[in-house]
């Protein structure tokens, strides 16, 4: 018997289409593949590398001290986290104390740093979405934020002011002053952006539902920080793992509810970031009331030797998640070997599997929740 | 769990001759640092296997993977973390600098699947397994793994380019 | 026209030519006139928003040229000019540069019947609305034409959403323009007009206090806002998914025709709702003037650029949903309960 040829299904190649590395919404030099038919988007393929600088094989010809700017470009958004985590793998690896009031400035510019990391995300996010105006909003807060740390640094994105042993400069009563009176106008200015983006209608429409990455997923995937808390894992370093003095200072982590949709989903990742600066505001409040005396660096020997063949591997909460450096000595002036295990680079090997079957505007709109810093991806 | 504790478990349960050795490194007289746990290299898939699905481990967040060139092998080292208990476990295996090879685990760990990419792309170790084994910082073309140390530089390469 | 005809032939110099050529002067004028309006509504209305923007978002805008930079829009629209022409290698040529002409002519064909005060209109057609319907689908022509010949993928995207999005969303502009049509009993916008004349506090007989024309008026908006491109609307542009939509292979003086036929049509679309719902040039207390008419017009494209700069932007399912399941269906329920209406209050 012959059985009659099937029709083959009217089909068309998916359409390939490039997005990035100059693109508006890629944040930096993301190159996304996007095999398309009509509006979705069947696969997005993440390229990454175009802002690869051999930060690693750097390392391992410069100074541990020397190495602290190099640290500021890798997640440029928030470089005083990134400079706190490299001083503290380097003191770990080669005993070094650090003083009480150190401590209370790396937590107090930590904080601040994170709020004006935060800011760019969500108001960046707004403009991923076509709203313009939030965006400056949040600029226009950053900007405070940024003020105070140039105050105590003198840079305003790349510092370079957390130092191994402490940090550069003293506290400031002027720094405290503009904090003061950042803080007292902060969380109304947050209320009037939440109204203004955060419980939009449209918005909410735009991201709730969308791109909702489960618990389970998230951790088998390596993804740490706001998105890892957004999916409903209750983890926060800062809390779980208390380094430096975290554990003096009483905060909340915020973890997705799924309080517009599932959890997890855009909006979701979105909110935390916002509950995240409410949370560092409560720290900094805490953290400008209990300022101890004393020095703000601590005994550094001029030429550091760390112990041969020690390794260590020391990770912080950075903004975006948790920041890791590996670091093996070999007894000698320079590191081994150093592994900077970026929390962008982890959370976006998760995006091909989270974008499949979306549509343009939502593949978009999800990469704006990763919030990804290319400058930690390439590294 | 505690590392020792760890490799205690480990070598009870695939024996001496798969789980080598426990190092805390570091010096003795000036203080000591991470320890690791030395495993064969065959035996590596098995071993994580074990570690994410057992009660007493539950290793369910592969936190990094880091490539080391050392002189005489190539090291592809593990930090492992579980968020249900809350431990860590640091594992090395080593494989010969000639076509170094190592099985992958992004079967098991899907976070996996970028770190040996970045594993292999710059330093050149291959993953045996790893279902889209290709360069992913470096473009395509690229000749030679930049993170070994006897690697070369290239001169002027964008000189080359414009034809100086 | 007919006005100007007559002005014309009030000069003795124009009367000794023969009336063909005086009504082919006039429409050249009229013509001059209807590119000048759009000259300078794209100036002011550009001005007008980027400085309502840089208010809204702590900032000042154009500063420098001229009195708060209200000559910044001619500078930049100079700048345009002397820009390089790049035609991409790839484009369909012909079609490439005939595209953003197609766009303008569409944005200028309907200044033919939209009247800048009492009286001022190029001519008083007496299917108007109808004629100002069928030119708006001109410049989705045009922008389908943009996109394909351009021979990149986003404004290929940009186009396909555009062609989608202008061409659904004629209908339920088209469903809310009838109840005031109906009202009238006129699609001669100067009719609309006078109909509105009078009532309490002279406003009274505005479209819009009707209930079923208030819907309508609400809808229209909504509409245009789609018909117009603009935020949250503004799928064929979208800057952030497909960098910016149909042009993005368009730069200098053909950039700006597109540009200033988006603020052209801007100012048609809330010119007509005026015209039909808000009493077009009647102002309160019977004061009837043409600066009442660009006051409410203003007032009207206003409130188009707070939108603008307030709301996040939809996504293309949820735009023809909006369309397709609830203002098509609204407004065709809409037009029954006005039919309604008019039977009730004994206007049939």
């Amino acid at each position: 018997m012959i059985t009659p040829a099937q029709p083959k299904p009217l089909q068309g190649e998916p359409l390939v289409v490039h997005m990035g590395p100059q693109h508006p919404s890629t944040h930096g030099v993301l190159r996304v593949e996007l095999h398309t038919d009509g509006e979705v988007v069947e696969r997005a393929i993440p390229n990454i590398g175009y802002l690869h600088r051999c930060k690693e094989k750097i390392g391992e010809s410069i100074g541990y001290d020397a190495y602290v700017p190099y640290t500021d470009r890798m997640d440029y958004l928030a470089a005083m986290n990134n400079n706190w985590t490299w001083a503290m793998c380097v003191e770990k690896l080669a005993e070094i104390e650090v003083p009480e009031r150190a401590e209370y400035i790396r937590v107090f510019v930590g904080e601040l740093n994170r709020i004006a990391s935060h800011l760019v995300a969500v108001g960046t996010y707004g403009l991923d979405l076509g709203a313009f105006t939030p965006f400056l909003h949040a600029f226009r807060e950053r900007e405070m934020t940024l003020d105070i740390l140039e105050e105590l640094s003198g840079g305003r994105l790349c510092f370079g002011y957390v130092r191994i042993g402490g940090v550069a400069e003293d506290m400031t009563a002027r720094a405290m002053d503009m904090t003061r009176r950042f803080l007292k106008q902060f969380r109304a200015k947050l209320d009037s952006f939440n109204e203004l983006l955060s419980f939009n209608h449209i918005f909410i429409k735009r991201t709730a539902n969308i791109g909702a990455l489960s618990g389970e997923q998230a951790i088998a995937y390596g993804i740490t920080g706001p998105m890892l808390r957004a999916s409903g894992v209750d983890w926060d370093l800062r809390r779980d793992e208390p380094y430096s003095i975290y554990n003096r200072f009483e905060f909340d982590i915020p973890v997705g509810q799924g309080l517009k949709g599932q959890v997890g989903d855009n909006w979701d990742r979105y909110w935390i970031r916002i509950r995240e600066m409410y949370e560092s505001t409560r720290i900094l409040e805490q953290v400008i009331d209990g300022f101890p005396e004393g020095s703000h660096m601590g005994k550094v020997p001029a030429v550091l030797r760390p112990p041969k063949d020690a390794e260590v591997y020391v990770r912080t909460e950075c903004p975006r998640g948790e920041l890791a450096f590996y670091m093996i000595s070999d007894g000698s002036k320079v590191p081994f070997r150093l592994k900077a295990r970026g929390p962008s680079f982890c959370n976006l090997s998760v995006f091909e599997e989270l974008t499949r079957d979306m549509l343009i505007a939502d593949v978009v709109a999800t990469l704006g929740t990763f919030d990804v810093v290319m400058g930690e991806v390439d590294r | 769990m505690e590392h020792i504790d760890l490799y205690n478990l480990l070598k009870e349960r695939f024996g001496e001759e798969t789980v080598l050795e426990h190092v805390v490194t570091g010096d003795p007289a000036k203080g000591l640092r991470d320890p690791f746990i030395l495993i064969r290299c065959e035996a590596l898939p098995d071993i994580c296997e074990f570690l994410k699905t057992d009660e007493r481990t539950r290793f369910d967040l592969l936190h990094c993977i880091s490539a080391v060139d050392r002189p005489e092998y190539f090291e592809s080292v593990y930090h492992l973390f579980s968020m249900l208990l809350r431990h860590w476990a640091i594992l090395k295996v080593r494989t010969a600098k000639t076509d170094p090879h190592v099985p992958s685990v992004a079967r098991i760990w899907p976070a996996a699947d970028w770190h040996e990419r970045e594993a292999y792309d710059l330093m050149g170790i291959v993953y045996d397994g790893h279902p889209n084994l290709k360069r992913i910082l470096l473009p395509d073309e690229w000749e030679g793994h930049p993170l070994r140390k006897d690697y070369t530089f290239p001169e002027h390469e964008h000189l080359r380019e414009i034809g100086l | 026209m007919a006005y100007l005809k007559d002005l014309l032939l009030g000069f003795s110099l124009f009367q000794a030519l023969p009336i063909s050529v005086i009504y082919i002067l006039t429409a050249a004028i009229c013509a001059v006139v209807a590119i000048a309006a759009i000259a300078v509504v794209a100036l002011v209305a550009v001005w007008f928003e980027r400085k309502i923007s840089a208010h809204m978002q702590c900032r000042l805008g154009p500063m420098y040229v001229g009195w708060h930079g209200v000559l910044q829009t001619a500078a930049d629209g100079v700048k345009l000019f002397v820009k390089e022409d790049i035609i991409p290698a790839t484009a369909d040529k012909l079609l490439f540069i005939l595209a953003p002409g197609i766009v303008f002519v569409g944005a200028m064909l309907s200044w033919v019947v939209i009247p800048l005060g009492p009286k001022m209109a190029a001519t008083d057609l007496n299917i108007a609305v109808l004629y100002l319907l069928a030119t708006s689908s001109v410049v989705a022509i045009g922008i389908i034409m943009a996109g394909w010949a351009s021979h990149n993928k986003w404004s290929l995207y940009g186009s396909m959403r555009g062609a989608a999005q202008f061409l659904s969303y004629e209908i339920p502009t088209a469903l809310f323009i009838i109840p005031p049509v109906l009202l009238a009993g006129s699609l001669r916008l100067g009719t609309i007009v006078d109909e509105q004349a009078g009532g309490f506090l002279g406003m009274g007989n505005w479209y819009v206090w009707n209930p079923f024309c208030l819907i309508s008026f609400i809808c229209y908006y909504v509409s245009t806002l789609a018909e117009t491109n603009r935020i949250p609307f503004d799928l064929p542009e979208s800057e952030s998914e497909l960098v910016s939509g149909f042009h993005v292979e368009y730069s200098g003086i053909r950039f700006s025709f597109f540009f200033m036929a988006e603020y052209a049509d801007m100012f048609i679309v809330s010119a007509l709702g005026v015209l039909l719902f808000l009493g077009g040039w009647h102002g309160p207390f019977g004061i009837n003037h043409a600066f009442i008419y660009i006051a409410k017009v203003c007032a009207l494209l206003f409130v188009t650029i707070w939108l603008r700069w307030t709301l996040p932007r939809l996504r293309i399912d949820q735009l023809m949903a909006t369309c397709w399941k609830f203002l098509i269906p609204l407004g065709l329920i809409n037009i029954l309960g006005a039919s309604f209406w008019m039977i009730l209050t004994g206007k049939v």
